[in-house]
């Protein structure tokens, strides 16, 4: 017969209230909030780290006068977007308020538009981690 | 803000490094030592190949 715990795949020793709710609730918000992913599940440090540099690279990309992908014209602005879109709520501000520059000029703005892509990429990888604390799949 | 190229590089190391020790290791001390390891490499790896490209240049 098969156990609860078998049945969720979760991770021996964790408490029953980490078992219930959406499982893909930590993903999500941390996607949509750098961090907040590890936040919810109490993993306070970690989530501030991963918050500090994942919105401390965005930030920077922008002072740098990085660009924003906003459109979808050819291969490597399409991924570039991808990039972005890894930041969440962030590129959703950032495009409402107008942030980034709309032309590349200087050497650095072209750096800064990559660590505006790579920060949205970070983002994703803090937010997989934090669905896989969920799930047990990773151990702590 | 216009830093150095190096200033780019260790900014860039730094976070990058952070994230990939948090997410990569199960427990705190495997995350210091790993997020430094990715940071040494990072930043090793810019000056070799800047020293390369500086050879082939010429």
């Amino acid at each position: 017969m098969a156990t609860g715990q078998q049945k969720t795949g979760a991770a021996p020793g964790r408490n029953s209230s980490q078992d219930q709710g959406f499982v893909y609730l930590p993903l999500i918000v941390g996607w949509l909030v750098p961090g907040a992913g590890h936040f919810l599940l109490r993993k306070w440090g970690r989530g501030a780290l991963l918050a500090a540099s994942i919105v401390g690279m965005f930030s920077i990309g922008l002072a740098m006068q990085g660009q924003i992908y906003t459109g979808a014209h050819d291969i490597l602005e399409i991924l570039g977007m991808a990039g972005d879109l890894g930041t969440g709520l962030l590129y959703v501000v950032g495009r409402l308020m107008g942030w980034g520059s709309n032309l590349v000029q200087v050497t650095t703005a072209d750096w800064g538009s990559r660590f505006i892509v790579v920060a949205g990429l970070l983002n994703v990888i803090a937010a997989v981690d934090a669905h896989n604390l969920r799930t047990g799949r990773k151990a702590s | 803000m216009h830093p150095s190229h190096f200033a780019a590089v260790l900014m860039f190391a730094l976070f990058a490094s952070v994230v990939f020790g948090i997410t990569m290791r199960d427990t705190p001390p495997k995350m210091v030592r790993y997020g430094a390891y990715c940071f040494v490499l990072f930043v090793g790896s810019a000056i070799v190949l800047s020293w390369v490209m500086y050879f082939i240049a010429r």
